[in-house]
């Protein structure tokens, strides 16, 4: 019997297994960011204990940083104080970290890839639930919290149940104008917010595989979003090429580790706890209209009805969650006004997100009564985009460029909703509040994002050309 | 950590499900440093309506929080934990948790006790009929028991876990038992330390 990619993984970081006790993995690359790790920095200061491998940690400021042009400084204190925090820590604790304004600071699921800091076959963990993002490149990798991220700071180890495994297979061919978001999207709503839970789920089959890296992290990255622990996906062609010639990749010894990656995929005989079948060709954009990322509906749909769910408590989340967003039940989506375009966050702030995007931008302006923002993720993803000029098509498309961060996905930062506002975001939790309290926000694509900010309402990039 | 065995006093049903953590603590309160004092964030957006359950006179004080499925969903934010655990709760029942809630309850010493929908369900309708009749969660012997109503279950919790509630065990201290474990696999396995590219 064959070994899924998951169970290769698990094997191969395995240090101790004791009776009756959790496994112990060993971690590879711990990434760390300034709002999950003041309290683990502080608990190893009062045990009198050191960071066992700092150069298996690498930390970035990416939450809390506003997203103003860098001679902005921090303006609120408290932020400040976070931030000035890890500074402090990473220099006593030997870590290196690239702060606000760093030619590698980013969003933290952005640069580790970016930088081939992400490698196929490693365990990766952060103080951040889309850790997962890292699993496109076959690397199990796990969101945990603060006095986990002590215990791998101060043993480089993290105790583990072994999950189960699920197979989501994605057969057939995304059709035009669908993209990696969308399928995800569909994907949540498929398995519910907690379809996932105790499953670390491998996204595999020819949709997938004919995925960008960019697309497949997208995918990865909102696996917790229906509760698994992590999302995967097995090493090919297109893994390698992304890595090649990455900062962090030791290029003398590139055919060496490209050859022992490769063997990062599932046995063809693996057999999998539980599998879910999607067929990509029938899929259209989609949207949340709810405050969870599982209420999903086509943009060619209506808001859903709560009365027709034969469930009494179903019924009453999806009234809570019509109430919260100011919704009418049957209201087609496109005819839903938006105040708020984000464009940014560890789902979609890479580079092809922001070449969709600015294609699309590129067709019109943004509509008067909308405020749109494109965040990079990172500054190297920033740079990019400017030497493809497309800082200048957002710009004159009524776009603000900004500076990277998480901005606009989690209300840290200056970037936040006023109440009652409603977002078009590209981010990945649709959350109360989650954007700024009693902002009102819907998840959906890079391209779709940039039509809707054209449009004024929620719109595909079909209506923008036509 | 400090041990608990047992979680006794009122208990107060949450009648929402996929409470994420977000609501639980907001994210403004995480631009905080320190470990206390999150108790005052505990579904802060919620507790500005005056009908809001945990605003209402008879269910001060609770200690135990029976929720809605999928209780503690979203965001890794230990912060969730401490801001339940500042404000009194010792025990969270619920039909369903997210996965990191789960683990991050367990390193604080916050009691997560799983029963079925149709038991949670139950418990709510009994502490909502009389929101003062004590409730205790018993991690010796893995039981919800109501005594005014002859009310008692048993739950599930994998036997480390309930005996690190109990000892008050260390995780990083029951690890480093293990030293020699994780120096032999570092000598086995090639390191995969940052390049001098990025550890300039």
């Amino acid at each position: 019997m064959g070994r899924t990619l998951y169970e290769k993984l698990w094997d191969e970081h395995l240090v101790a297994a004791p009776e009756g006790e959790p496994a112990l993995l060993y971690i590879d690359l711990h990434l760390v960011h300034e709002v999950t790790s003041p309290q683990a920095f502080d608990g190893l200061r009062l045990s009198n204990r050191v960071v066992r491998r700092p150069e298996l940690t690498l930390a970035t400021a990416d939450h809390n940083v506003p997203t103003e042009p860098l001679s902005v400084s921090v303006a609120d204190p408290t932020s400040q104080r976070q931030l000035e925090a890890l500074e402090v820590n990473c220099k006593e604790f030997g870590v290196t970290l690239f702060p606000r304004g760093h030619e590698n600071q980013g969003i933290v699921h952005v640069i580790g890839p970016e930088l081939g800091a992400t490698q196929p076959g490693m365990t990766i963990v952060c103080g951040d639930s889309h850790t997962s993002t890292h699993g496109a490149f076959g690397a199990l990798a796990f969101g945990i919290g603060t006095s986990e991220v002590e215990h791998v700071l101060a043993t480089q180890t993290v105790p583990q149940q072994k999950a189960k495994t699920m197979a989501v297979t994605v057969t057939g061919t995304l059709p035009e104008g669908v993209s990696a978001k969308d399928l995800v999207l569909a994907i949540v709503q498929r398995l519910g917010t907690g379809g996932g839970a105790g499953y670390v789920i491998e996204y595999r089959g020819p949709a997938i595989s004919a995925l960008s890296m960019e697309g497949r992290m997208t995918v990865c990255n909102m696996s917790i979003e229906a509760g698994a622990r992590a999302g995967l996906i097995g090493v090919d062609a297109k893994t390698i090429d992304y890595l090649k010639g990455r900062p962090n990749i030791d290029m003398g010894k590139f055919d060496l580790l490209s050859q022992s990656w490769l063997g990062w995929v599932s046995d063809g005989d693996a057999n999998f706890d539980h599998e879910v079948i999607i067929d990509a060709s029938s899929l259209t954009p989609f949207m949340t209209w709810g405050t969870n990322p599982a209420q999903v509906v086509a943009i060619d749909g209506v808001v859903p009805d709560p009365a027709t769910l034969s469930n009494s408590e179903e019924r009453a989340t999806a009234q809570r969650s019509l109430d919260y967003m100011g919704l009418l039940a049957n209201t087609p989506m496109r005819e839903i006004p938006v105040d708020v375009v984000f464009i940014g966050s560890c789902t979609n702030s890479r580079i092809e997100d922001l070449r969709a995007a600015a294609a699309v931008a590129a067709q019109g302006h943004v509509a008067p009564s909308v405020r749109a923002l494109v965040v990079p993720g990172s500054h190297r993803v920033k740079k990019q985009a400017e030497s493809e000029g497309l800082d200048q098509v957002f710009r004159n498309a009524g776009f603000e460029w900004r500076e990277p961060g998480c901005s606009m996905c989690l209300g840290m930062n200056p970037d936040q909703l006023s109440p009652g506002q409603r977002s078009a975001s590209t981010s990945n939790r649709n959350f109360e509040g989650r954007q700024g309290r009693n902002g009102r926000t819907h998840l959906l694509s890079p391209a779709v994002a940039a039509a809707t900010a054209i449009l004024g309402r929620f719109a595909t990039p079909d209506e923008v050309s036509r | 950590m400090k041990p608990v065995s047992l979680v006794e006093g009122k208990a107060v049903a949450l009648r929402r499900s996929d409470v994420d953590t977000d609501q639980i603590i907001p994210s403004e309160w995480l631009k905080r440093v320190e470990r206390t004092g999150f108790g005052l964030g505990l579904f802060s957006e919620w507790r500005e309506d005056a009908a809001f359950v945990l605003n209402q006179p008879q269910h001060q004080g609770a200690s135990i929080l029976v929720a809605g499925p999928r209780f503690g969903t979203g965001s890794s934010r230990e912060h969730a934990v401490w801001a339940l655990m500042d404000y009194g709760f010792g025990a969270i029942i619920s039909s369903a948790f997210g996965d990191i809630f789960r683990n991050n309850s367990s390193k604080q010493g916050l009691v997560i006790v799983q029963l079925s929908a149709e038991l949670v369900e139950q418990l709510q309708g009994i502490i909502e009929q009389s929101p003062q009749t004590p409730v205790l969660v018993d991690v010796r012997h893995l039981t919800v028991e109501v005594p005014e109503f002859d009310w008692s279950q048993p739950f599930a919790m994998d036997s480390m876990t309930q005996e690190r509630l109990l000892q008050g065990w260390d995780d990083i201290g029951l690890t480093l038992r293990q030293s020699d474990s994780i120096d032999a696999y570092e000598r086995t396995h090639a390191s995969h330390a940052l390049t001098a590219t990025l550890r300039d």
